[in-house]
């Protein structure tokens, strides 16, 4: 290690690796419904999805995690997504075909996929 | 790269680790790969918590749950239940948060949330055996920009502006301690590291050389730099393995890395650093003791001056900081020296870390700002004294320090504060003391302490010290008389007054302390032969009340000494001549028909 | 010189820039009293007895490590500094054998003579004591932890002569002196120079006490008792008695051996003078038939013993002649016993050392000149003649002076120096020069060699030889000396080598000069000088023109370095491991 540079670069590489540890303000939360009923409804693949698409995009302040029953099964898999500053939004009947559009919309554009979300399915 | 989307990290300090850390890593291993979850879920060593009597502790990251009391047996619920369904075990979960429905959080427990981590702002949250994670959290940034931004002058100009003192006790201006250092002339100078750290009940520096390494390397080579030091050494006891351990693999690291050695990022500076290991003597502790062990003598305090900064190590002008110290350093450059300085109170800035122990729920480590109330380190982040006992004092400074009465539980702590209270800061231990705790015999504790740890070298240390512990052991004994309270207070003065160094002159601070605060405890033990906390075996007399003695015989039956007669269905009695005072016969007694006093 | 200005006790002094207060207050004629100060063999501020009030500081400071500084305040007789004092000592007494009328330093003992000086009337804190232990496996020396204040000026003088082999054992109220993990001083390699002693301010460290055995065999009519005292001996003894520092008492203390009632009162002077006939010869030798060089002396036991130890690459160079003391014992075995019609074993010989080496030294396996008996029977220091002097009931200082016996009592000028360093150097040249120049040409006098440097090198241009000398005192000294040697950095053909720093003025068996007086006067050069006071005043000034040494060649011995003489005067050495666990 020679310059200044070269710690910046190995210093935003690894922050990358490790904003699972962050707590602060600006991370974006995906939250996906992993009870027993969320699993049965294939919320798996769901949580795997996120993450794949995250990682594709290379991504480094969204947290993809998962929590237990929501509390509404019939319409699991539910996924909530939490972007600072903005209100908590919930998508529901999620699949992993739908988990691209959420990422490059929601995540990355942020702009709310309407369609998919539980104002609509209800 | 797989997207890791939760880390465990399972602190392996010292205490954590003894109560089977390495057990719940491997356990957490089998049972991720055994739910396909070991390439999302990534677990993690790391450093002390602080809540160290509730090891071990585990944090799982994103959401930030902690853990206490994990055993291996758990991990298969945490991977299961919190790892696969997202439902936190709320069993396991840390339980002193003021909001039940918060309490998964780490940061929200009334343990974390007054705290301010800047000393141990990695430990716990990075592994310190990976120099990329410290690099990821500002690792070398630091040393980085001095090297590059700043003179030598800038450099000790900020940590003077910052007003960081000494954290290892005596409380000496850091940056004023760097300029002396840097005054002195000559080409070969050290900077040094004491991590002797001995006070019993401290272990601050013992969690940061385990959770956080680097932070200690960096600070010395920003040290060596400002003072004009090539060298430098870590004087750490070989009592703490996973310190040297690490502290081993960091140096390695930081070689591989290039911020040690030569030409450190291309500049003229170069810097190295070695590992010397201490071997049990408190008094390595003390600066100049420390310096002639390094270089291979029986470690023993000389007189100063010369100090240390005009002629230390090796006849060198010398700096010595204490882990604590270094630990802010890096902070300070990345953070400047108005950031720190704006913690903290007038004369003491910045934060300390204090070790909790004794009469207190939350035992272990805690980082708060300079001028925090006592009271707050006890009731709130200490979680209180248990088993509804009642608050008596806090022994701070270890077997130099004093005790703080009750009286001044809202003394905001910090340097001034405590001296002007008689007390001292110390190296940061608190040991909190209840109504069950007799102030004579924990002065004698510490005497104990020090008679063992005196070096033998000045007469009113080596002699003195034991003359007053034999004193104390007459008073605690019933044998003790009013004259002694006095030859006790003329002895302290004299040792104070001429011992060779700083271990033998504040030795007698405990015994002082408790004499001014606590005398009319001393005076029942030699005037009425009582100890009023029913402390001092000798003192004790237990007797059975024949009006709620039922004659169960349960208690003559426990008795080790066969001390208890008596005839079932009508009340026992305890011959006090062969009674040896051990408490078993009222621990037994179901009625309450046995007192001590 | 740069010099700063203070003031003591309010008198203003002017001392030289990084003295420290204790020599400071020595010029301006105040005394500090200390226990461990020993001025540049001890300075560790350990004791606290010399605390002093330095105006400005937080506590005392001690006064024997605390340098000065322009513009000092300092106080050394305040009630504060008085009660400090007294507070010490109270303690170190308090751990203390206090066994005065019993103990063999009653009298000469500096925490006796403090204790008095601060009206120490009562000893409170006599708790928990250091239990008596007698550490006797070394044949020249008895320690005592239960009377050490464990001021380490032992340890220092140890170190200083490149010993080093006791220290602190354990730590705090448990620390004692000893060697490392408590082994015996006899398993380890000490040389026996009893610097260690010479320097104890208490009881702690004595020689082994041998004068019981002397009154034995005095009181033992079958017995020819005969005694002799080294060169250094006169020089110190009178301290003993109170007589001033470099008293020559040569004819007092023949006298009080004399009404002792010693069969024979010699000098070991005379054996001194057989000893520069054969190491002279020896010299010679060497030189002539390109033997190993530097020729390096052997008189003293203590560097024997450190050569053994320590530098065993050096002993084919050292002189197989005896020391003087061994010499001296081998001829009154042999040619004393024939002459006078004894039986070596109806003998006892007895000599009186400024050395506690000499213990040892006389039970070494080849100091026996008459085969089956050693050399000397009993060896005794300087100190031990004076108390049995005292014991005697003689009134020393009033007994006329009286001459040694002649038929072992005549020494020339060049013996008498041996004591100093330098000294048996500058006989040797005396005869060794008047051989190869002449009488007429040969210098008397080699001033270059005197003097208590602890290196002196010096070149003399004699006839057919360019003679490169050096010597030096002190065995550390002499460590580096040969270590120059070894390196090919130094070339010399004879070095004078004596254990002790100074010489045998200042052995250890020589009387105690308490530290206050020893940090402040040079007692050493004051002994030299009344060797060299001697010699000077003397009409016989070189070894080989010593009627006696004459006579017994010519009578007994046969030629110089002959075969006779090999047998009785010269001896061999063996390389000695360091440790014998």
């Amino acid at each position: 290690m020679k310059s200044l540079e070269e710690l910046k670069a190995l210093r935003e590489q690894m922050q990358s690796k490790m904003n699972v540890r962050k707590d602060d303000n600006e991370t974006i939360r995906v939250v996906v419904g992993m009870a027993t009923c969320g699993i049965a409804a294939g919320a798996r693949p769901v949580l795997n999805a996120f993450m794949e698409e995250v990682n594709k995009r290379g991504l480094n302040n969204v947290q993809v995690t998962q929590t237990g029953c929501i509390g509404v099964c019939r319409l699991e898999p539910i996924v909530e997504v939490f972007v600072p500053g903005q209100e908590k939004v919930t998508y529901v009947k999620m699949n992993a075909e739908k988990v691209p559009a959420i990422v490059a919309q929601h995540i990355v554009n942020k702009q709310v996929v309407t369609d998919y979300t539980i104002g609509a399915a209800e | 790269m797989n997207f890791v989307r939760a880390h465990v990290l399972v602190c392996t300090g010292t205490g954590c680790s003894s109560a089977g850390a390495e057990g719940i890593i491997s356990a957490f291993e089998d049972q991720l790969k055994k739910n396909g979850l070991d390439e999302e879920v990534r677990v993690v060593k790391t450093g002390c918590l602080g809540l160290c009597a509730k090891g071990p502790n585990v944090v799982v990251y994103p959401e930030g749950v902690y853990y206490n009391y994990v055993s291996a047996e758990d991990v298969p619920e945490i991977v299961e239940e919190h790892l696969l369904k997202g439902r936190p075990v709320t069993r396991l979960i840390h339980g002193d948060a003021e909001d039940a429905s918060k309490a998964t959080n780490l940061t929200d427990t009334a343990f974390y949330k007054d705290q301010v981590r800047i000393a141990l702002r990695n430990c716990g949250v990075i592994n310190p055996e990976d120099i990329d994670e410290y690099i990821a959290y500002d690792g070398y940034a630091a040393l980085a920009k001095v090297l590059t931004e700043m003179t030598p002058q800038q450099v000790i100009d900020e940590i003077k502006a910052s007003g960081l003192k000494g954290r290892g006790g005596a409380g000496f201006p850091t940056g004023l301690k760097w300029q002396f250092a840097a005054n002195s002339p000559g080409p070969v100078k050290y900077a040094c590291c004491n991590a002797d750290e001995g006070d019993p009940g401290a272990f601050m520096d013992r969690s940061v050389l385990e959770g956080d390494p680097h932070s200690v390397l960096e600070a010395m080579t920003i040290a060596g730099y400002a003072i004009g030091a090539t060298e430098g050494y870590i004087y750490v006891r070989a009592e703490y393995p996973i310190a040297v351990e690490r502290l081993k693999k960091a140096l390695e690291q930081s070689h591989e890395y290039g911020f040690l050695g030569k030409n450190i990022f291309g500049t003229d500076f170069s810097f190295d650093i070695g590992i010397r290991l201490g071997s049990g003597a408190f008094v390595c502790g003390e600066e100049t003791a420390l310096m002639v062990s390094i270089e291979g003598k029986r470690g023993e305090p000389r007189c100063r001056p010369p100090y240390p900064a005009v002629k230390g190590l090796f006849g060198k002008p010398t700096i010595l900081n204490n882990v604590e110290t270094y630990a802010n350093v890096c902070w300070i450059i990345n953070h400047g020296a108005e950031a720190y300085a704006a913690l903290g109170t007038e004369g003491s800035k910045g934060t300390k870390v204090f070790a909790l122990g004794g009469k207190i729920n939350n035992t272990g480590l805690v980082e708060i700002p300079m001028g925090t109330p006592l009271r707050q380190i006890i009731e709130e982040i200490g979680g209180g004294v248990p088993n509804g006992k009642k608050f008596k004092a806090v022994q701070t400074g270890g077997p130099s320090g004093a005790c703080i009465p009750a009286s001044q539980i809202d003394v905001p702590i910090d340097y001034e504060n405590l001296t002007r209270i008689g007390a001292m800061m110390g190296s940061g231990g608190m040991i909190v003391l209840d109504e069950d705790d007799c102030m004579v015999d924990i002065a004698k504790f510490f005497l104990q302490f020090t008679v063992d740890e005196s070096c033998g070298k000045c007469s009113p240390c080596r002699i003195g010290i034991k003359r007053m512990y034999d004193i104390l052991d007459r008073i605690t004994a019933g044998k003790g008389t009013l004259e002694d309270l006095d030859t006790l207070e003329e002895l302290a003065a004299h040792i104070k007054g001429n011992a060779l160094c700083g271990l033998g002159q504040t030795a007698p601070n405990p015994v002082l302390s408790t004499l001014k605060n606590f005398k009319d405890e001393y005076v029942a033990h030699v005037v009425e032969k009582r100890c009023p906390a029913g402390s001092c075996k000798a003192l004790l007399n237990y007797t059975i009340d024949p009006a709620k003695c039922k004659g169960c015989s349960a208690c003559s039956r426990v008795c080790p000494a066969d001390a208890i007669s008596g005839v079932v269905r009508s009340p026992f009695v305890i011959d006090q001549s062969k009674c040896i005072k051990c408490g078993s016969c009222m621990e037994k007694c179901k009625f309450g028909a046995i007192s001590k006093g | 010189m740069d010099t700063v200005k203070l003031t003591i006790n309010g008198i203003e002094v002017e001392a030289p820039a990084g003295s420290t207060i204790i020599q400071a207050a020595n010029l301006a004629g105040i005394k500090i009293p200390s226990l461990c100060y020993l001025k540049d063999l001890n300075e560790i501020g350990a004791c606290r007895i010399c605390m002093v009030e330095v105006k400005g500081a937080k506590g005392l400071v001690a006064s024997c490590v605390y340098p000065v500084n322009e513009g000092m305040e300092v106080w050394t007789n305040t009630q504060k500094v008085r009660d400090a004092r007294k507070m010490t000592l109270e303690l170190l007494l308090s751990n203390h054998r206090m066994e005065c009328l019993t103990c063999r330093r009653s009298g000469t003992c500096e925490l006796q003579d403090l204790a008095h000086d601060f009206g120490i009337d009562k000893v409170r804190f006599q708790t928990e004591k250091m239990e008596p232990q007698i550490e006797d496996s070394a044949l020249h020396l008895v320690r005592d932890n239960s009377k050490c204040v464990l001021c380490r000026r032992c340890v220092a003088a140890c170190a200083a002569q490149g010993v080093g082999v006791i220290g602190c054992n354990e730590r705090g109220f448990q620390t004692e002196i000893g060697s490392p993990f408590g082994r015996g001083l006899v398993e380890t390699a000490c040389i026996s120079c009893g610097q260690c002693i010479v320097n104890c301010p208490t009881g702690a460290l004595t020689e082994r006490d041998d004068t019981g055995k002397v009154w034995e065999a005095l009181a033992d009519e079958t017995k020819h008792v005969v005694i002799a005292t080294a060169p250094s001996v006169r020089a110190g003894l009178g301290e003993c008695f109170g007589m001033p520092i470099g008293t020559n008492v040569e004819g007092k203390m023949v006298a009080a051996m004399r009404r002792m009632g010693f069969d024979g009162v010699f000098d070991v002077d005379t054996a001194a003078d057989f000893t520069i006939i054969e190491e002279g010869t020896e010299l010679l030798e060497r030189i002539k038939n390109g033997g190993v060089l530097p020729l390096i002396t052997s008189c003293s036991p203590g560097w024997i013993r450190y050569a053994e130890q320590y530098y065993p690459d050096f002993l084919p160079n050292i002189s197989s002649c005896k020391s003087p003391q061994g010499m001296f014992g081998g001829l009154m075995k042999t040619y004393y016993a024939e002459k006078m019609g004894i039986d070596p074993k109806d003998m006892v010989v007895v000599s009186v050392m400024p050395c506690t080496a000499k213990k040892y030294e006389i039970k070494r396996p080849d100091m026996q000149g008459a085969p089956g008996y050693q050399d000397i029977d009993i060896s005794i220091t300087t100190r031990e003649l004076g108390e049995m002097i005292k014991r005697s009931g003689l009134n020393f200082t009033a007994l006329p002076d009286e001459a040694f016996d002649p038929i072992f009592g005549i020494a020339s000028g060049a013996a008498d120096i041996f004591g100093a360093s330098g000294g048996v150097m500058e006989a040797a040249l005396r005869t060794v020069s008047a051989i190869l120049a002449g009488e007429e040409n040969a210098p008397l006098e080699f001033h270059e060699v005197r003097g208590l440097e602890s290196v002196k090198e010096a070149t003399y241009e004699l006839p057919g030889k360019t003679v490169r000398v050096a010597v030096v005192s002190g065995t550390k000294n002499a460590g580096a000396l040969l270590d120059a040697v070894r390196a090919g950095e130094k070339e010399y053909d004879f070095i004078e080598v004596m254990c002790c720093p100074g010489g045998c003025i200042n052995g250890g068996g020589q009387p105690y000069v308490p530290a206050e007086i020893k940090n402040f006067v040079d007692y050493r050069s004051l002994r030299a000088k009344a060797l060299y006071d001697e010699d000077a005043g003397k009409e016989l000034r070189k070894s080989h023109h010593n009627p006696i040494v004459q006579e017994v060649y010519a009578e007994y011995l046969g030629e110089w370095g002959g075969e006779k003489a090999h047998h009785i005067l010269h001896t061999t050495y063996q390389a000695q491991p360091k440790y014998r666990l």
